[in-house]
Order: structure tokens, then sequence, then C-alpha cells
């Protein structure tokens, strides 16, 4: 018994059954019934049918959690995921249709592309916290709109597919692609993804690293203190994070339909929701890739939910921030402290 | 002419909903409360004002509704930071992506459509001069913030609750109650901005699209210092580098380099200001 009131007593578990809870009085608001949509939401995220959407979308959201969880372990919030991503997605395009290589060759190329473009970008946004005092969570989500528009532009114009009417460049050349298993769109990016979840646990839990950025997270006035140079921490962990986010645009890219489609990458929300997965997992690498898996179950099983009941499959994304405002009022995330005066301010 | 009275009076037109957004947030900010959540409120107001003016045929009560709902949305803020003493920064970044959600899930289950909702009997805000009358009111509050701040007992307490939180409960001034005044405040005034970004600018409602005017508030409040008259400056700044980017797409610029125009003179501007303040103690974020 004490073992079950203190897992509910735990902010994390009340966060989860708090957003439930809400979620099914907007049910019952539309008419619909809470188990019956709940119901769906899970067999269609998880039944034969829904579970290679699951791992498909599951990459990106991971991909993208894991690289907001990287600086978010330090205290530091990048809010540039989507024009990191989708800078790494048009490189590895324009590496993929320009690249004189065979193809096997060319797709490594292309990752490495896609990871180099975004942790560049990626650091810009921390060269200018460093150096100008812009807070990092400004100018990582201000960067962000012109690299969007900035790829917009180039599916749009010189990249575009001759002859179609839909905002997309060529489509890479044959072999130019990220293996699939089976039938499924599920590709080798995930394995990506997960090796990069597993490095991200080793340096966590078993190097100096790994530590520092704990201990900066913590008490950053402390690991300053103890020799832990800020600045140069927020420099790599930016370029490690874009790096992931630029990544996962570029296996975005390498995986169906193999070619940059304008608003595919930014539309489904992968950066919010992979932020929103971090934050509730506390950049915990484990909880981060549970959080995710969770939210990618709620994107796809939302869409299953919106076919059988007719409830709208923004409620999910409704479901997820609902989570995040209970867990911000309850719970104290590593080196963010509520204010109370100036000087217990100043981190 | 590229630079004449047209471009002035569109970039007047452009600012208003980031005006009305950044006094909120600028007024949040002197009492200690850095507010992010703009965004979210605006796009609750925008939403709640076409819902209300559509089903009650008057715009008024759309702008009066909107000003009511984003009020209420803003006490996730009040109660969750001040109250709870939970994470500023993270509530709102939740209540912007709630906002989202949730305008979005009304939008289908209120109207029945998804992405736009369009009515040519929806009644918007009528033109006086050229302008909504919220435009007129959002001039006339840059002048009662600054006075308030600089001449007013209410202004002067809520300074020393930003500053010296301790300091002003000692002298019996609760900080509590002027934050949770000025988050309120902040709510009505992004409603309104919400209003007047969804009834006098254009006259739909479409989902997220207050599109990141809410951000650029946040970054108003910073460039302007959080002082009424700074922050009216930087938006002006906003509202020419909008005005500007609209010409330039008529002069055949493609849309993708107009739309990021803003964002680019923003990120500019705080460059060119920040960089004289430099190796500043750091805090979460805010403004010193």
């Amino acid at each position: 018994m004490t073992r079950i009131s203190g897992a509910l007593r735990s902010p994390l578990t009340f966060s989860v059954l708090a957003g439930l809870v809400i979620g099914a009085l907007f049910l019952l608001g539309t008419g619909a019934d809470p188990v019956t949509a709940y119901r769906a939401v899970v067999t269609g995220a998880l039944g034969a049918d829904g579970i290679g959407p699951t791992l498909t979308t599951g990459t990106s959201v991971l991909g993208l959690a894991l690289a907001l969880a990287v600086p978010l372990r330090a205290g530091l919030i990048n809010l540039g995921g989507d024009g990191q991503m989708v800078l790494g997605g048009i490189t590895a395009t324009m590496t993929g249709l320009h690249s004189p290589f065979p193809a096997p060759l060319t797709v490594v190329l292309a990752l490495l592309a896609g990871l180099a473009a975004g942790a560049g970008y990626a650091v810009l946004a921390a060269l200018c916290e460093n150096h100008l005092g812009v807070p990092l969570l400004v100018s990582s989500l201000l960067l962000s709109y012109p690299a969007v528009s900035l790829a917009s532009y180039l599916a749009r114009y010189p990249l575009k597919e001759p002859g179609s009417s839909l905002p997309q460049t060529r489509a890479l050349p044959e072999g130019v692609a990220l293996p699939a298993f089976g039938d499924s769109t599920v590709t080798l990016g995930l394995v990506l993804v997960a090796v990069a979840a597993a490095v991200y646990w080793f340096t966590d839990r078993r190097t100096a690293v790994g530590y520092e950025i704990r201990m900066t997270g913590l008490n950053p006035r402390f690991a300053a203190y103890a020799g832990v140079g800020r600045q140069g921490l927020t420099l790599r962990l930016m370029a490690v994070s874009g790096g992931l986010a630029g990544l996962v645009g570029a296996i975005g890219v390498l995986s169906f339909p193999y070619r940059f489609v304008d608003g595919s990458l930014t539309g489904p929300g992968y950066t919010w929701t992979g932020l929103t997965a971090a934050l509730l997992a506390a950049a915990a690498p484990l909880g981060t890739v549970i959080a995710a898996f969770f939210f990618a179950v709620l994107q796809v099983g939302g869409l299953a939910m919106e076919r059988t009941t007719e409830v709208p499959r923004e409620l999910t994304q409704v479901l997820q921030a609902i989570v995040i405002v209970f867990l911000a009022a309850r719970l104290r995330l590593p080196g963010r402290r509520p204010r109370r005066s100036r000087e217990s301010e100043a981190v | 002419m590229f630079l004449d009275s047209d471009l002035l009076m569109s970039a007047l037109r452009a600012l208003t909903p980031i005006l009305l957004a950044a006094l909120g947030g600028a007024l949040c900010e002197r009492a200690g409360v850095f507010n992010i959540g703009l965004e979210g409120m605006m796009l609750m107001g925008c939403f709640t004002s076409v819902a209300t003016s559509w089903f009650t045929g008057s715009a008024w009560l759309g702008v009066l509704a909107a000003a009511l709902a984003a009020a209420a949305y803003s006490l996730i803020l009040a109660v969750g930071a001040v109250t709870l003493r939970g994470d500023a920064v993270v509530l709102g970044i939740a209540m912007n992506l709630l906002a989202v959600g949730l305008t979005g899930f009304l939008l289908r289950t209120v109207f029945g459509v998804q992405g736009t909702f369009d009515d040519p009997s929806l009644a918007g805000l009528p033109l006086i001069g050229g302008f909504t009358a919220l435009a007129y009111l959002s001039w006339a509050a840059v002048a009662v913030a600054a006075l308030l701040l600089s001449r007013h007992v209410w202004g002067l307490r809520l300074r020393g609750v930003g500053e010296a939180p301790d300091a002003a409960a000692t002298l019996g001034v609760s900080p509590a109650r002027y934050r949770y005044g000025v988050i309120l405040l902040s709510g009505v005034l992004c409603g309104l901005a919400g209003a007047q970004l969804a009834l006098g600018n254009v006259t739909l409602f479409t989902e997220n699209m207050t599109a990141g005017r809410g951000w650029i508030a946040v970054v108003a409040v910073m460039l302007g210092r959080a002082a009424p008259l700074g922050v009216l400056l930087a938006a002006l700044l906003f509202g020419l580098a909008e005005a500007a980017g609209f010409r330039l797409q008529g002069l055949g610029l493609p849309q993708q380099a107009t739309d990021a125009a803003p964002y680019v003179v923003t990120l500019g501007a705080l460059f060119l200001t920040t960089a004289r303040r430099r190796r500043r103690p750091r805090t979460t974020g805010a403004v010193q």
C-alpha cells in the first residue's frame, strides 16, 4: 500500500494521471466514451496496423527528445529543434542528390552532412548566448524561423521537382535510402536513434563529462566553482543537441518518401513533442526514451481515435500539454529554481 | 517610393498585437515573473474573439470575451508559478503548447472545420482613421503603463516586488498579490492582442495564427528592457520589418524571404543592443 501511495504522490505519476483524467472530461464534453476512445488510442498505436507507424513516428520523436534532453540535463533549453532538424534534412537531401559516390557511401555522407548542418546551426545559438548575452531560449527559437523559411524556399524553387505541383525536391537516386525492416516504413534510422540513446545513457551514468553536465544542471554556481566552464559546456551541448536534431532530419529524408517535402518535418510537431518528453523525464536518459515512446503512441493513437470515435486528434496534443502544466507546477527541474529574489536566481 | 506613409501605416497596424502582448510581458518582468506564455494567451484570445463574435454577431463582445478568456488562461501561470512556485519557463512553454492543441480541438468540435474558420458573416472590428480602436488603446496603454511605473505608488511597489520581494514583503506589500495582478493584466492585454489579430488585422481564425508573435513580444520586452517606451520602439521595429516584408513580396521577392524578415531583424536588433550589455550575471533569461 505504501508503495502505491508513494508512486501516486510522485509528481510524474500524478501529472500523467491528471492529464488522462482531464482528457477524459474533454471526451465526455464532446459526447464520446472515454474508455472507448482511450482503447482506440492504445489499439490503434500498438495493434498490428499501428506498430509500424508508431515506430516510424517514434524514431523522430525519440531523436528530438534526446536532442533536447542533452542540454536540458544541464538546465539549458534549446527551442530551435525545428530549424536544426530542417537544415539537417535539406542538407542531407542536397548531399544525396549531388554526391558522386556510390549509394551506400552517399547515405553515410548524407547522414553526416545532416548532423553537421544541425550542429553548426545550434552552435550559432550558443555563440549568441555566450558572446552577445542573448538567452539561449530566445536565440535558438528565433534562429529557427529563418532556417525553416530557407529550407522551404530551397524545396519550392531551386531544388523543386520539375513538373510537380507539390512543394518537394526531386526524389533521391535509387539506393540512396536507409534500409527498411521488411515492408514497413521503419528504417535503420530507429537503430541509429536507439544507439544515440544508449550512448547518452552511458555518458550520463558512467563518464566524467556526464557527471559535469548533471552537476551543472543541479547547481550551476557550484559546478562553475568546481571548474566546469559554462560557455564551453553550452557550446558542446548545443553542438550535440543540434547534431542529433539534424540527424533526425537526415533520417527523415532518407526514409519514405525519400525526398525533402516542405512541412513534412515541422508539421507533426516533433520538436515540441520531443521537448515535452524530455521535460517529463527531467532529461534522464531512460525516462526520456519511455516518455518519447508514450508520446509517439499518443500521436499515432490519436489518429486511430479520430477514425473510430470522431474525436479530433488534437486532443492528444492537449493531453501532452496538460501533463507538462501539472508537472511544471510541482516538480523542480535541474538547474531551474522558482525565483524568490534577484540574488537567488542569478544562475 | 519604398519608405512612405503607407508603409508606416501598415507597420503601425502590424505592431498593435505585439505591443499589447509585450506591455503585459513587461509588467510581469518588472514584478519578477518571466512570462513566456504570451503566445498561448494571445492564441486563446484569437479563438475566443472569433467564436464569440460569430455566435453573438458583435465584434465588441468578441473583444470582451477574448480579454476574459485569456485572463482566465493566465491563471495557470499565476497559480503554477506564484502559489505553487513551479518553473515559469516550463509553464510558459506548456501553456503555449496547450493553447495550440486546445484551439485546434475547439475549432474542430465547435465549428467542425480544420485549419481555418472564415465566414463572410463574421463581424470584424471597425476602422477609425485606418486603425481599430484597439490600436489607439494600445498607444494609450503605453502612456498609462509608463506613468504608472514611474510616477504612481502602485508602479513603485510593483518594481519593489520585482527587485526585492523580501524587502517589499517586510513593508507590507504582498509580492504574491502584485504578481497575480500583473499576470492577470498580461492575460487581459494578450486577449486584446489576440482579438486585434483575429478581428482587426484580418477577420478569421487559423490554427496557430499567432505564428511566433508572442515570442517576438517576449523579445520586445528584452529589447525594450521592460520599459513601456522601449517596448513600443521594439514593437515598432517588428512592425516595420513585417510591413517591409509585405512590400518586398510585392516587388517579387519569394514569400519565404519575407516570412523570415521580422525574425532576422529582431535577432539583429537583439545582437546590437545586448552586445553593449554583455558580461552581466546571467539570470534565467530575464532582463536585468
